[in-house]
């Protein structure tokens, strides 16, 4: 009985012991400087424009998304997008129907191409969208791109 | 700290493309372990490339970029044998730059 007793006490001590540890650990709720969280947690096209300081975005046929019809692999899906738009600061890529809709943000710097790819995770079929940054505005291209095998849960 | 990015930077006219391969296991925060509880995120947040001491790259990235990400990008002004390097700070404050030259 007392060494039953032990073994609860012990494991119960364990538990808070790496609840602790967990909690420790450095940097867990850290962000980079200039990360935007308001934008990487907005779920849809809207919330994002409205996280950057827009109202609303305009279609746009300079703002340039290339992405594949159909994605097999949801974990690796190559996109890419770029404005053609001047004074453009910002160009982000966006899938709608991932957990958190932004996926990624491009600053477009004098000097540099305002073209950027990568490649992105996406959990279902969904619209993808270019959002680019121009002043205070926002302009976007959207494409839908079929997912065969999602990349998110699992 | 992680393993070495690859990049790869080439000039073609009078534009330089750069393309980096960064190990980094871009946890989404969505999975599930063995035992159902949430993997917590683990992904870069902010990237950026330096080219003769000039930024000429800068993202923000979400954990929906892929494991082991891709980027490429592009600028103006580089130069055969030139250094380029890459930079990125994850979300644990975890932080790596390798450099590379253009060919």
């Amino acid at each position: 009985m007392q060494r039953r007793e032990f073994i609860n006490h012990g494991s119960t001590v364990m538990a808070l012991a790496a609840a602790a540890g967990l909690i420790a650990t450095p940097g867990l709720a850290q962000n980079a400087a200039g990360w935007n969280k308001g934008a990487f947690d907005a779920k849809n096209l809207n919330d994002v424009v409205k996280a950057l300081g827009g109202t609303a975005a305009t279609l746009s046929a300079d703002v340039i998304l290339s992405a594949p019809e159909i994605a097999e692999n949801g974990n690796v899906v190559r996109m890419g997008v770029e404005t053609k738009l001047a004074g453009s600061s910002m160009i982000a890529l966006l899938v709608e129907k991932n957990p958190n809709a932004l996926s990624a943000s491009f600053d477009v710097i004098a000097g540099s191409d305002a073209s950027f790819s990568t490649n992105v995770k996406m959990g279902q079929t969904s619209n993808v969208y270019a959002l680019a940054k121009v002043g205070d505005k926002f302009f976007y291209s959207v494409k839908e791109v079929k997912v065969t095998l999602g990349g998110c849960g699992g | 700290m992680s393993d070495p990015m690859r990049i790869r930077a080439a000039v073609v006219g009078d534009k330089t493309t750069v393309r980096a391969l960064i190990s980094h296991e871009m946890e989404s925060g969505q999975r599930r372990d063995s035992a159902g509880k949430t993997v917590p995120a683990w992904h870069i947040q902010q990237i950026s490339a330096t080219h003769g001491g000039r930024t000429v790259m800068n993202a923000q990235w979400g954990p929906a970029v892929s494991k082991n990400p891709f980027v490429q990008f592009s600028f103006k002004g580089g130069k055969s044998g030139d250094d380029v390097s890459v930079t990125w700070i994850d979300n644990k404050g975890d932080k790596r730059t390798d450099t590379a030259k253009i060919a």
